[in-house]
């Protein structure tokens, strides 16, 4: 491949910088008093605290997972601190006057202006910066329609049948390593209730920051769509640039009863660390939805960002006749590794999944797609379509896929498409040889290999998503 | 308007032009002949600058300019269109898209506007109607499962869009049935308006019977062999190449 492409492909990332503002962390370590400590901040019922406990237990007998197909130091759990929250929010402001406007100014940086009038029309923000949530937008509106969307810490106060019934029933405190960290030191997250029949009537949204040094930042978002509802769900992620690695170990459950449908998208654009690999976040995810009787989960996500991710969003297909979809476009840069894909578990009847993963990788990156379709024994008619398509941009990248099928079910009908391919030097005289130039040729013919996947996300993100690419490709900048 | 004086060119090491010169006055139609492997998609390539290709020496002048000191892009933008014989695929961007992108790029460099999509649109349209292409290739990625022949379509109906005053055709009639042969010549002769010049690379005769060259040149062994009127392609049709060779070339 010509020296011209690896040119192209060097990054620049815009949402580097860092807020200088003052905060409260916790002292670096994790033990009981850790968790507790968090756990009284929050004032939590005892039935929480419990729960976090057993979850933190659970985690220090189990071992850090080393399957996937990334390498990096292990993390030294100790050396972390587990919460921080900037100091003004210690005393939580009541409305949108009383938050500082540092916050505020460093969302505006970002793109998401949290003053409803300027905001996005149609979308309603939580915006998460480190261990709490600064404001949620839009939440009377909402409250109209008997939508509740507000951090997840509050919904522990105002709504805990809620998520006492919800909280770990699609991702238990010791599904996985991460998960069970996540479990014993979540901070905040989003918290949504769509009610019987109801179409969530705008957009609802997430915005992760993480700001402060050698912090992890533990979200956990619960979404629970009640019977015959719809919603649609986008988070976003940033990090300043740093040279230490920091981790995100998020947890993100969705619960689709009988009829509902979910509708979950991602633009994940955590700092990726410089051209050498240094610095980056290291993001250790567990996402799943569990589908009831005729209810759709459906995962879109846009992952461009982040040093290491391991990520698998997934679908338990419960009911019968539910449905569970995954899109996804993986893009690695420099030294980026990503081991992503999603598990479809297909356990009712004439339960249908499709998964289009399309992975991207440039530089001296790696990227894995690692895929599970189970069909269990009772799923008749159980069907699958997955296609898994790698983009290749310079020849010092690599692409793998793993896909991990198991059926017990003869009925059940599988389909699996893979192909490789790579921006050629062909592709790329012809564009310029039409006059484009080389770096509007690149993102051009990367969003067209995007495209099937872009198509899925809401209207106004799947245009920001096509300029992230850009972004990312771009080398005259950086 | 294209000067080439003394062009040599090397390719992976071998040398390919040896020191090729040819002369293209505005609106005239120019049709290269010659052996396979002779170097005339080389010289195309060169001409529009493609990596890989090694000018060791000469010049080209286009409309007064250095072209081979500017980059791919500005040459396309100043007028230098190449017609591919083996045009490539890119999935998922839409031909109109990719049009869009490329006229406004000429545009731009021209000091017009970029057009607005409605007017794209409609030109667009008139244009795959011209070619023979159904509006639904407009909607479809580049080349994306095109056949042989709609490819070929798909390069005129770019060059129709662009607007170049230089067009390279290399091959364009290869693989070609005579009903497409026919709408990619009489693309070509739409075109012709007594300005825009025109290099045709060709083996054969019958694309020229169509788009009538004035002066037609054989490329052999690097360099240009022979020239002559339209009456040198009918010799060459009857003869081949190898009495030029005979004759000592
Ligand atoms: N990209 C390339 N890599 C290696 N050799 C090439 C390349 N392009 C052309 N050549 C060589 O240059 C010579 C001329 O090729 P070409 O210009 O394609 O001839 P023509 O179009 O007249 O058939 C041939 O020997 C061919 O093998
Ligand atoms: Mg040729």
């Amino acid at each position: 491949m010509s020296e011209q492409v690896e040119s192209l492909i060097r990054k620049d990332y815009s949402a580097g910088f860092h807020t200088q503002i003052e905060s409260d962390t916790l002292r670096p370590g994790l033990d009981e008093e850790v968790v507790r400590f968090i756990s009284a901040k929050k004032e939590e019922p005892e039935w929480l605290l419990e729960w976090r406990l057993k979850a933190f237990r659970a985690w220090q007998e189990m071992e850090e997972p080393t399957w996937a197909h990334v390498s990096y130091p292990l993390v030294d759990f100790q050396a972390l601190s587990y919460y921080s929250a900037p100091r003004s929010m210690a005393n939580k402001p009541k409305s949108l006057d009383e938050v500082d406007p540092e916050l505020l100014a460093t969302y505006a940086k970002l793109g998401i202006p949290l003053h409803e009038q300027e905001a996005l029309a149609g979308v309603a923000v939580d915006a998460v910066f480190d261990s709490v949530s600064v404001v949620t937008t839009y939440r009377a509106k909402l409250e109209e329609a008997g939508v509740i969307f507000c951090p997840i810490s509050e919904a522990v106060h105002r709504f805990p049948e809620l998520v006492k019934k919800y909280l770990g029933s699609v991702v238990p405190q010791k599904d996985n390593f991460y998960a069970a960290l996540n479990s014993a030191v979540f901070s905040d997250g989003s918290f949504v209730y769509i009610p019987k029949e109801v179409r969530c009537p705008m957009e609802l949204s997430t915005y992760f920051r993480i700001n402060e040094v050698k912090t992890g930042q533990f979200e956990r978002t619960l979404i629970v769509a009640d019977e015959g509802s719809h919603v649609s769900y986008l988070e976003g992620c940033t990090a300043p640039m740093r040279d230490e690695n920091q981790l995100h170990a998020a947890v993100v459950e969705l619960v689709a009863l009988d009829d509902a449908q979910i509708k979950y998208s991602t633009v994940q654009n955590w700092y990726p660390g410089d051209k050498e690999g240094k610095g980056g976040i290291y993001n250790f995810v567990t996402k799943r939805g569990l589908c009831h009787r005729n209810a759709r989960i459906s995962w879109t996500q846009v992952e461009t960002g982040s040093a290491i991710t391991w990520k698998y969003p997934s679908c338990i297909l419960k009911g019968d006749n539910s449905v569970g979809e995954f899109y996804s476009v993986a893009l690695t840069n420099n030294l980026q590794q990503a081991d992503t894909g999603t598990k479809m578990i297909h356990i009712g009847k004439n339960t249908r999944s499709t998964i289009v993963a399309k992975g991207i990788s440039a530089g001296r990156s790696q990227s894995a797609y690692r895929g599970l379709v189970r069909i269990n024994a009772g799923a008749e008619g159980a069907r699958n379509y997955t296609q898994c398509d790698s983009l290749l941009i310079g020849d010092r990248c690599g692409a793998h896929t793993f896909p991990y099928i198991e059926s017990r079910n003869a009925s059940a009908v599988i389909e699996h498409e893979a192909t490789t391919s790579k921006v050629s030097d062909d592709q790329l005289f012809l564009c310029q040889q039409r006059g484009l130039d080389a770096e509007k040729a690149v993102s051009m013919i990367v969003n067209g290999f995007c495209r099937e996947v872009f198509k899925e996300l809401p209207m106004e993100f799947a245009v920001e998503a096509g300029k992230l690419l850009e972004v990312s490709l771009e080398g005259s900048v950086g | 308007m294209l000067e080439i004086r003394n062009l040599s060119a090397r390719v992976e090491g071998n040398d390919i032009l040896r020191q090729l010169s040819l002369s293209i006055r505005p609106g005239e139609v120019h049709a290269i002949m010659g052996p396979n492997g002779a170097g005339k998609s080389t010289l195309g390539n060169v001409l529009a600058g493609r990596p890989g290709y090694e000018v060791t020496g000469g010049e080209v002048l286009f409309h007064g300019k250095d072209l081979l000191a500017m980059e791919i892009e500005e040459r396309a933008r100043e007028g230098v269109f190449l017609a591919f014989q083996y045009p490539v695929e890119i999935p998922g961007v839409s031909n109109m898209e990719f049009l869009k992108a490329a006229v406004d790029a000429r545009r731009r460099h021209l000091g017009l506007g970029e057009l607005s999509s409605f007017d794209f649109m409609k030109l667009a349209r008139d244009a795959a109607k011209r070619v023979n292409l159904d509006q639904a290739f407009l909607k479809r990625g580049v080349n994306e499962g095109f056949s042989g022949g709609e490819k070929k379509r798909n390069e005129i109906l770019q060059m129709m869009l662009l607007e170049p005053s230089l067009c390279i055709l290399d091959e364009t009639d290869s693989g070609l049935d005579i009903d497409a042969l026919q709408v990619v010549a009489a693309g070509v002769n739409a075109m012709r308006d007594g300005q825009r010049s025109f290099i045709v690379v060709t083996h054969y005769q019958r694309l020229l019977d169509y788009i009538v060259p004035d002066h037609v040149h054989v490329l052999a062994a690097g360099r240009i062999a022979r020239s002559g009127s339209k009456e040198l392609a009918l010799e060459l049709e009857a003869k081949g190449y190898s009495w030029l060779e005979d004759e000592g070339v």
